[in-house]
């Protein structure tokens, strides 16, 4: 199987890119591919561990039934998959841009890194992949 | 010759560097690479048939496959079946294959 | 080692905050590191290859924004060797005449562009 390494940018809840690097993510772990994801910038806050659910008021619906997501439990979803799967997924956060955003309570599993991780895994990966924001 | 995979999620309307992509990727075919262009989130608005993204129209060929996610054009209630000419549905896992069968990859 | 092409379209995005542009800091990055880096800019982001760009001045209460110093580091990046390349098309769509660029700078046309990217091994577009 392969290896593909994903650069993501953007924060939580504002950029629907955030949806499609975690469907390829998933995609691609259950294909059996390695996973190597590098966050930049406000990605880094997809795994702070202090993300909360909350009601919604506007749907009517309590705490438990809008089940907002929180995008800590997909990292967390995924990791739980490439566990199932036996494939290695890393989720690797730039660590200047976690220091500067305050987020460095992050999900189990979540390491820190730097430009220089995201180019070694760019290296050695069969596929690179950067999602930029806007 | 390479194979690239360009990946297209920007509405063609509400930017402008939609069309610059679409040249490039044109460009590349051109110069014999293998092409595939991607449709993803508001990239697929111009999937739908009877849409005015001339700049699409235009490119599609021989070496410069053009796909649109399934699940972006089903969240925008576009008919997979009735897509614009030489555009077809297909599931992200065509983006994953071609990254992991070492495809040389371009977001915009 | 592969070759790195990085296109950088977006511009002035939160370079107040970072003091910098994030995406050419990440090339410049990768190239101290020892990688093979080169940079494309497009559409807005040619206006980073032109002299002059001052983003000095700015207080919030009495907090002085010490600003970006795009000059400098695209300055830092030419003397490290990273190509950086501009379009002539985007450069006259916002006006921008070749001289006012800086030294350094490579001046295409938008019609090279499949050719300047097919002579990299991975392209990251910011």
């Amino acid at each position: 199987m392969a290896k593909i390494t994903l650069g993501i940018m953007d924060p939580p809840y504002e950029s629907a890119n955030t949806t499609t690097a975690f469907r390829l993510i998933d995609c691609a772990l259950r294909k059996g591919h390695e996973v190597f994801v590098f966050c930049y910038e406000g990605a880094t806050a997809l795994g702070y561990s202090g993300q909360k659910k909350h009601a919604n008021a506007v749907h009517g619906s309590s705490l438990e039934e809008e089940d907002h997501p929180n995008p800590k439990e997909w990292i967390a979803a995924l990791f739980r998959l490439a566990g199932q799967r036996g494939v290695k997924l890393t989720w690797c956060n730039c660590g200047l841009c976690v220091d500067e955003r305050g987020v460095e309570n992050q999900v189990e599993g979540a390491c820190r890194g730097s430009p220089v991780s995201a180019w070694n895994n760019f290296e050695d990966a069969s596929g690179a992949l950067l999602i930029g924001t806007n | 010759m390479s194979q690239y995979i360009l990946i297209q999620s920007k509405s063609a309307w509400a930017s402008g560097g939609v069309a610059d992509f679409y040249a490039m990727a044109h460009q590349l075919a051109a110069a014999g690479h293998e092409v595939t262009l991607f449709l993803v989130q508001n990239g697929v608005l111009s999937a739908r048939a009877g849409a005015r993204d001339l700049h699409l129209s235009e490119i599609a060929g021989p070496r410069l496959r053009v796909l649109a996610d399934d699940f972006s054009l089903r969240e925008r209630a576009i008919d997979a079946e009735r897509l614009a000419p030489g555009i077809a549905a297909a599931a992200i896992g065509v983006v994953v294959d071609l990254l992991a069968a070492g495809a040389r990859s371009i977001w915009n | 080692m592969a070759k790195y092409l990085c296109i950088v379209r977006s511009a002035y995005r939160a370079t107040i905050e970072e003091q910098d542009d994030p995406a050419l800091w990440f090339t410049h990055a990768m190239g101290s590191a020892g990688a093979d880096v080169s940079v494309l800019l497009r559409g807005d982001a040619v206006s980073y290859a032109t002299k002059g760009q001052d983003a000095r001045g700015l207080q919030f209460g009495d907090c002085a924004v010490k600003g970006p110093d795009i000059p400098r580091d695209i300055r830092s990046m030419l003397d490290a060797k990273i190509a950086v390349y501009v379009t002539r098309e985007d450069l006259s769509t916002r006006g921008i005449d070749e001289a006012r660029l800086a030294i350094g700078i490579r001046a295409m046309n938008e019609s090279a562009i499949g050719e300047l990217v097919g002579g990299f091994d991975r392209i990251l577009a910011f």
